[in-house]
């Protein structure tokens, strides 16, 4: 028999201060778990998916494969994915790492490739025709132009893997999806919700750190929305110009 | 000197780009690649870079087989622009004309500072060098492509139809101040464009490309204009030749009749001018309505303005002024005619 919980009680959980001490199963500890996870799980993905994106946009070659293969990664189910992989290598921290990897892999690679093409190509002519050597091409002409596309793969890639790395709570690690397991084995709905709402505050926070980090490093002249808006206001607005034309419209690449 | 000896570039598919050229392009002048859509213009300038390899035949610079040395070294020693700026758009402007020092390892500091000041050897303003390429104009990027060009002072530029994709108004004045700055840098300039008019405008030297790669004719704009090596050139050129070829011819010595209130009696035109003696207008048949002076010219305009003054004003005549604007003369057809048979004696003589 299911006793229905009283409305209030399900923020019992979350609100309760002593959940949030630094102890074994606390708000916080899971929460640093999970984002250790997350972080870890993104930045091995970053370090395969980057170098192979970069690579097979500058040269065009070996695109198809690659991006087959990570579209099939990204079709695989994490959970199933995972109970194979505690099949083969037990429980622990790997094979939930290798789940997450898998999943976050496909939107890094794909979209540093599709920004890499994407540059416009007579600025990268430029770049070869003005005596840049190929690594400088890349990395001072393509990857930059690139870095929108590339910055949003890597933020909708951290995303699903906060949202998923709840599995790990079933091959006995940490995290908020503990507060789904236990609380769903306990009939703590209160708890269960509380893992729910603070995924989801994590998976905001996150975002909005990419955020921060995207206006960092991505140079104001390639910002994706409102660049050109912008731009086309201060052109309007300069009394500067030597010449009547109107500003282009859209920025390049 | 660029020397082009033998050079024939043939694509994988079997197009045949450029067929056998050969061609020397004199040290501080500006040689016009010319010609229709698809006869190997592109392909012959970007040899001289070695973004393409040619199949066979060699290309030196100052006697330097380009294909022997390195192409990175080689190109920070060429300055390249293309039709549309090909700019960064991540870039400022200054960061964007500080390319190939910032490459050649000049400090930023430094290189910002001659990227300002060739800013307004381009003719924009030092405000723009903190923008970025999408907040410029077609015009002002293309400016920005040249002084990015010139920013590490390379002796050779390569440019690629550099100002096709502006309005025309926006090109001529980009051409005039191109000339300008040539002038004071004499660099040794290959110049691609299909419009033969920028061609006689620019050119030292005018190459005709025709169709396959094959060079028609290569001679100053005044020789194509007054002896075409064959049909292609001569309809490339225009039916028009005859008329432009007066654009080479100046109104030094030009015959001019006196000019104080020019009476012209069969029309009853007159030339009113102001207490000073510059020219106001004309007043026809001693009405009130003053028409307005389209335009003088002095000693050293082209034939072409003195002709067209002349067909335009009422009295068909066209008048000369001084260095101050005074009126000191009127050109008739018949003088202009006999100026223009003269200059061809001269230069056939
Ligand atoms: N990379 C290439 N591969 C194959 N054919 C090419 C390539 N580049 C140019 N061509 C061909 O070579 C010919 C000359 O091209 P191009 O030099 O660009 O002409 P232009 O600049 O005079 O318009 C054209 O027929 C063009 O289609
Ligand atoms: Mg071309």
């Amino acid at each position: 028999m299911i006793t229905p919980v009283p409305l209030f009680n399900y923020f019992g959980f979350l609100l309760d201060p002593a959940n949030w001490g630094w102890s074994d199963g606390s708000i916080p500890q899971r929460l640093v778990e999970h984002l250790g996870y997350t972080v870890l799980a993104v930045l091995i993905a970053a370090a395969i998916a980057l170098p192979i994106g970069l690579l097979i946009g500058h040269t065009n070659r070996g695109a198809f494969l690659a991006i087959n293969i990570g579209n099939a990664g990204r079709a695989l189910p994490t959970f199933g994915l995972l109970s194979l992989m505690v099949v083969l290598m037990g429980t622990g921290l790997v094979p939930a790492l290798i789940a997450l990897v898998v999943l976050a892999v496909p939107p890094i690679l794909a979209s540093t490739y599709a920004g890499i093409r994407a540059v416009d190509r007579s600025a990268v002519d430029a770049a070869v025709g003005m005596g840049m050597r190929p690594t400088e091409v890349l990395f001072r002409a393509e990857v930059p132009m690139a870095l929108p596309l590339i910055m949003s793969g890597l933020r909708s890639s951290t995303l699903q893997v906060c949202a998923t790395a709840t599995v790990a709570a079933y091959v006995g690690l940490g995290g908020l999806g503990r507060f789904l397991i236990d609380g769903l084995a306990r009939n703590q709905y209160d708890q269960v919700f509380a893992g729910a709402v603070l995924v989801a505050a994590l998976a905001i926070a996150l975002d909005l750190a990419g955020a921060g980090l995207e206006r960092a490093v991505v140079s104001p002249g390639v910002r994706q929305r409102g660049s050109a808006r912008r731009g086309r206001r201060r052109g309007a607005r300069s009394t500067d110009t030597s010449t009547q034309e109107a500003p282009t419209a859209s920025t390049a690449g | 000197m660029i020397t082009f000896d033998a050079v024939t570039k043939a694509f994988p598919g079997g197009t045949v780009a450029v067929d056998n050229l050969s061609i020397e392009l004199p040290t501080g002048q500006i040689t016009v690649f010319v010609g229709p859509s698809g006869c190997g213009k592109t392909t012959s300038l970007r040899m001289i870079n070695r973004l393409i390899e040619p199949t066979s035949g060699t290309i030196s610079i100052d006697g330097e087989d380009v294909t022997k040395q390195d192409a990175a070294v080689l190109r920070r020693k060429i300055g390249y622009v293309i039709q549309h700026a090909g700019l960064f758009p991540h870039r400022t402007v200054q960061d964007n004309i500080a390319t190939v020092p910032l490459l050649n390892g000049v400090n930023k500091k430094q290189a910002r500072e001659n990227a300002v000041e060739l800013l307004g050897r381009v003719g924009l303003d030092a405000s723009m060098a903190t923008r970025y390429p999408a907040q410029l104009s077609g015009g002002q990027q293309q400016r920005v492509g040249v002084a990015r060009a010139l920013a590490a002072d390379p002796p050779v530029m390569l440019m690629d139809e550099p100002f096709s994709a502006v309005d025309p108004i926006v090109r001529d004045g980009l051409q005039k101040e191109f000339l300008r700055l040539q002038a004071e840098v004499g660099k040794t300039i290959a110049f691609v464009t299909h419009d033969i008019d920028e061609a006689i405008k620019l050119g030292d030297t005018v190459a005709v490309f025709r169709e396959g790669g094959h060079l028609a004719q290569v001679g100053t704009p005044q020789e194509l204009l007054d002896d075409p090596a064959d049909d292609f050139v001569a309809d490339f050129v225009g039916r028009d030749r005859g008329f432009r070829g007066l654009s080479f011819v100046t109104a030094e010595g030009l015959e001019v009749e006196p000019v104080q209130t020019y009476v012209d009696g069969v029309r009853g035109v007159r030339l009113l001018l102001d207490d000073a003696g510059r020219p106001r207008g004309w007043t026809v048949n001693g009405s009130d309505d003053v028409r307005a002076i389209t335009g003088t010219f002095t000693k050293q305009d082209s034939l072409r303005l003195v002709t067209d003054l002349a067909i335009s004003s009422p009295a068909g005549v066209a008048v000369r002024v001084d260095g101050d604007g005074v009126a000191d003369g009127a050109a008739t057809h018949a003088s202009i005619a006999d100026h223009l048979a003269d200059a061809r004696r001269e230069s056939a003589g």
